[in-house]
């Protein structure tokens, strides 16, 4: 009898651990909903057209455009860019730290790299407006050096260490008995780790270089910080650029609940979300993949 | 390979060696300098008065208090309600979910908010706590906005924590004629807590550092007093950085002012991030 009772009060925790559980789902779906119910209004505005393609944003001028062409070009060009700088350079740090680096050395760089990645953003912005952007403007005599070359420059050394840690994380899981028998087919270092090492961690440097690019398309406080800020599309890495991310920051807190203006920035954060959900499905895709074709 | 001759091939593999030992180098001077260049800055300003005083003249002097304890007070809310929501979440995952459409979409939810950028958490808190349930910008909303981002960080790791439990454990204790809820709770979460705990950890690093969800939830360009309760608006040392550096009514006078709060905030993030770490570290000696 005393066991049935037992059983019997197991049946309420399960039920409320369920139901908190729940939440994890909830918050995902509200941020879907809240960001449609908020956004869509704007379309009463102005055509989606005319949105995604327009190149003039004038939010506050009357009458106001709302043409997001050249905050989407501004993320993108810095996403592009940086990924371009740090991808390439994470890559390499992750090779020498999992093929190369003496094991003391790497204790101690490792978790270095990890605590890297939880350097305060609004800090790398502040030393892009005091030291990259004065030295930019002098070296190469520009009008102004906050531009996409200062956010991008700034953002790559944001990603890298996040990339290069889960990049290393994916070469050393390549197993031993890979590298032994390429040695023992007389492949040098550098020939086993571009031939056999890399191709078999590829699902896993690919999905530590997405996440990177989906850091870099959500980041706000570099680019608001050292972007420049001027909605217009970029015609070179000089100009100053208005990323999707920094018009939210910038204008939210000036623009009245519930006008055009309003709406036009949720819309703005839904674009920011189809994008980064749609890179995290893609490394989601890879990740599977990747684990049918280890087996 | 047949096409080149050892000796070359030995010369590459000695150029990427040497190209990927300077790739390390330049990469701890980068970090070695921007370290130097802060502290450099920063160091004369910091000192016992500049932790304890509140700002002061239009925030042109005095210290950083009044940010300090609102940004502990962010930390306290969104843990408050990120550790055990995300703790429960992981232990329905890896005890009780079977692998239903319910499982499948709760983990692509999870997965998906890990990817959600900061701004549109912001966006999310901004529609939600402040205008929809009515708590304004305040301590409230911007703590549980970030409790929304901690979420993903909390449960991943306690997902891997309650893992890592061996099965014996949890045979024994079916075999003493406990319940699945009494394992979880007296065999299960004991033996996985240092780790979840770590992992609520590095989720106050992640969340001491952000500024971009809580400009429009609840951070404060000025308060004149530490926030009393959950519905007033707090200062918090990210924001005041981004305030006295791009908007403050001196920015060039604040310059010192700035470089402190700087250092203070990545001893806080950097700190704790540390202690996670090292604290894992210790836990994964401990098991070997």
């Amino acid at each position: 009898m005393k066991d049935r009772s037992a059983l019997k009060a197991d049946r309420l925790p399960k039920a409320l651990i369920a139901l908190v559980a729940t939440s994890g789902l909830a918050v995902m779906l509200f941020i879907l909903w809240f960001l449609l119910r908020e956004s869509l209004p704007v379309l009463k505005a102005t055509t989606l057209g005319a949105l995604m393609g327009g190149s003039y944003w004038y939010p506050t001028a009357d009458p106001a455009r709302f043409g997001m062409f050249p905050l989407i070009a501004g993320s993108l060009g810095v996403t592009l860019l940086a990924s371009v700088i740090a991808l390439p350079l994470s890559l390499g740090l992750a090779v020498f730290l999992s093929e190369i680096c003496p094991r003391r050395l790497r204790e101690l760089f490792k978790p270095l790299l990890e605590i890297l990645g939880f350097f305060p953003s609004v800090v790398l912005g502040f030393l892009g407006m005091i030291v990259l952007a004065p030295w930019l403007q002098e070296r190469f005599s520009l009008l102004t050096g906050l531009n996409l070359l200062n956010a991008s420059l700034l953002m790559g050394i944001m990603i890298l260490p996040i990339v290069a840690s889960l990049a290393e994380d994916a070469l050393a899981a390549v197993p031993r008995d890979l590298r032994d028998a390429s040695y023992a087919m007389g492949a040098t270092r550098l020939e086993t780790t571009e031939r056999v090492v890399i191709p078999a961690a590829l699902p896993g440097i690919l999905q530590a270089s997405l996440l990177g690019v989906m850091r870099a398309i959500g980041e706000t406080m570099v680019v608001l910080m050292a972007a420049g800020g001027a909605a217009v599309v970029p015609r070179s890495i000089m100009d100053p650029v208005r990323p999707l991310t920094s018009t939210i920051a910038a204008e939210m807190g000036e623009t009245p609940v519930g006008s055009d203006h309003y709406h036009a920035l949720f819309f703005a954060g839904l674009l920011l979300l189809a994008m980064t959900l749609s890179i995290n499905l893609c490394a989601l895709w890879i990740e599977k993949r990747g684990r049918r074709w280890r087996a | 390979m047949a096409g080149l001759n050892l000796s070359r091939r030995l010369f590459r593999n000695g150029c990427a060696t040497i190209l990927l030992y300077l790739l390390m180098a330049s990469v701890a001077l980068l970090l070695a300098g921007i370290t130097a260049f802060l502290i450099r800055n920063g160091w004369s300003v910091l000192s016992w008065e500049f932790l304890t005083q509140p700002p002061r003249d239009a925030m042109t002097r005095g210290g950083i208090y009044t940010p300090l304890i609102g940004s502990i007070q962010l930390i306290a809310v969104a843990m408050a309600f990120a550790f055990p929501v995300g703790v429960l979440t992981a232990v329905y995952l890896v005890e009780w979910a079977r692998d239903g459409l319910f499982t499948r979409t709760l983990r692509l939810a999870v997965r998906s908010l890990a990817g959600v950028p900061s701004v549109v958490f912001g966006l999310f808190g901004l529609s939600f706590f402040v205008i929809t349930l009515g708590f304004g910008a305040s301590l409230l909303s911007a703590g549980l906005t970030l409790g929304c981002l901690a979420l993903p960080v909390i449960v991943g790791a306690s997902e891997a924590a309650l893992t890592a439990v061996p099965k014996d454990y949890r045979d024994a204790s079916y075999a003493m004629g406990a319940t699945k809820w009494q394992t979880i709770y007296k065999v299960i979460l004991p033996a996985a807590f240092p780790s979840i705990l770590t992992g609520a950890i590095l989720a106050v690093g992640r969340v001491a550092g952000e500024t971009a969800p809580i400009i429009f939830t609840g951070a404060a360009f000025f308060t004149p007093r530490i926030a009393q309760s959950l519905l007033e608006p707090v200062m918090a040392l990210p924001y005041h950085i981004l305030v006295l550096a791009t908007a403050g009514t001196a920015i060039d006078k604040t310059r010192p002012i700035q470089y402190g709060t700087i250092l203070v905030l990545l001893a806080l993030v950097l700190g704790v991030t540390f202690a996670g770490v090292l604290y894992r570290a210790r836990l994964r000696l401990k098991k070997q």
